[in-house]
């Protein structure tokens, strides 16, 4: 690289040229450092072998003012990213797996209407760890509460125990249809990731986030709470938020404002 | 970057075509061969990962789905980027597939299918040798930069 000259500003920028460049300098990071140790995976998020942290703690938050009435945008991203059925489509909707879903509310004495979504709150204190008796319910470093399908029994104590309906079982085989970063299948016990593949590879966002900003409601916020300088925690700071049934004192990661 | 990597893809494949062409895989009565449709070499020797896959693919699982380690050396997801069938873009979905031609053999149900995806993920996947994914990319890029860079040069000189 060094015996190049830099490119004045009078030369007319050549694709071919550019597109060498950053094949050598892509190459050449590539290969720097060591077997597993890549610059331009340590660019962006955690890098690929290093296990999840405790000094992030991921969390939402949700501004209901914000969440409009029949939309259902989040729902769907979700359902596309994690490769659920959408449970208008499922041949079983009573029992169809479901990560989030949208809830409207009516206050029964003044007629408010509140439209919020609902989804697994990754609680700092589950109760579906609580009482999983295989342990293949569990927190991670970064307060994402996931199942580990693999110690799962299908059991459903978790389901049973989350004050949130926010958990499903998997009835039916899926004959291959999983997404390949997300795989679920027949007698487990699922719920919402917080896109735990997204956040690995670094993306710091979810799908339903991701969505809901796409579509210009911006109600929904993901970020690292435990960052005094995320987005997140500015606005913990700055807005009035409620947790969900506060007083079962569960410390929960999605934050709800305007309920 | 992506014309050097298909560059390389070009060298390699027809390299690996000419083997397969030469060996046209043999598969005798007495001992199962795993119908390989694309590595060119696997992360560790054949006999070691004969006998050991599942060791390190179980030890790898744990680390991924706990502690949120995704290195690509020894994840499911990549021996399926390699091994996925050209027939059924799959491991698992025909006899001939890489998984199941040696666990039919052997009489072994796998139920990593159950959950998993048999199939690499989006197009470019099928191809290990040029996929964005595949787990010797690096070394990829390293041969197609000595081999290609003169030519390169040239359009660069124009």
């Amino acid at each position: 690289m060094s015996d190049m000259k830099p490119r004045s500003d009078s030369t007319p920028a050549s694709p071919e040229r550019r597109r060498f460049v950053g094949a050598a300098t892509a190459t050449a990071a590539g290969l720097a450092i060591a077997p597993g140790v890549m610059l331009y995976e340590v660019a962006h998020g955690r890098a690929e072998e290093q296990a999840a942290s405790s000094a992030v703690r991921w969390g939402m938050l949700v501004d209901a003012t914000k969440c409009a009435s029949g939309c259902n945008d989040c729902v769907s991203a979700c359902s596309t990213e994690n490769g659920w059925t959408p449970v208008a489509e499922s041949r079983h909707p009573k029992q169809a797996p479901q990560w989030i879903r949208k809830l409207e509310l009516q206050d029964p004495l003044t007629q408010m209407e509140t439209n919020l979504p609902m989804l697994c709150q990754h609680c700092a204190e589950p109760p579906c760890v609580d009482v999983c008796p295989t342990g293949a319910s569990f927190k991670r470093a970064d307060g994402i509460v996931l199942v580990n399908r693999h110690t799962c029994i299908g059991c459903r104590y978790c389901m049973m125990a989350c004050p949130y309906k926010a958990r499903s079982l998997v009835h039916e085989p899926l004959n291959d249809t999983q997404k390949p970063d997300v795989p679920r299948g027949i007698g487990c016990v699922e719920a919402c990731t917080f896109c735990v593949q997204k956040v690995d590879r670094g993306d710091g966002n979810t799908a339903c986030a991701e969505a809901c900003t796409a579509a210009g409601h911006n109600a929904l916020l993901f970020g690292d709470m435990n960052d005094p300088e995320s987005e997140i925690s500015r606005r913990l700071r700055e807005l009035p938020t409620k947790q969900v049934r506060a007083d079962l004192n569960l410390n929960l990661g999605v934050r709800y404002h305007g309920i | 970057m992506k014309r050097l990597l298909a560059l390389g893809a070009v060298v390699l494949a027809t390299t690996a075509l000419a083997w397969a062409g030469s060996e046209a895989q043999p598969r005798a009565g007495g001992e199962s061969k795993p119908w390989i449709t694309k590595a060119e070499q696997c992360v560790e020797p054949t006999d070691y990962m004969r006998r050991n896959h599942m060791k390190v693919l179980n030890h790898h699982r744990d680390e991924t789905v706990i502690e949120g380690i995704r290195t690509k050396k020894y994840s499911l997801k990549e021996c399926i980027n390699c091994h996925a069938s050209e027939k059924t873009g799959s491991v698992a979905a025909a006899k001939d597939d890489f998984c199941v031609s040696c666990h039919s053999y052997a009489a072994v149900k796998i139920d990593c299918f159950d959950c998993h995806s048999t199939k690499p993920q989006g197009s470019m996947a099928m191809h290990p040798l040029n996929a964005e994914t595949a787990h010797y990319k690096h070394k990829l890029a390293a041969q197609a930069t000595s081999k290609v860079s003169a030519e390169e040069m040239a359009g660069v000189a124009q």
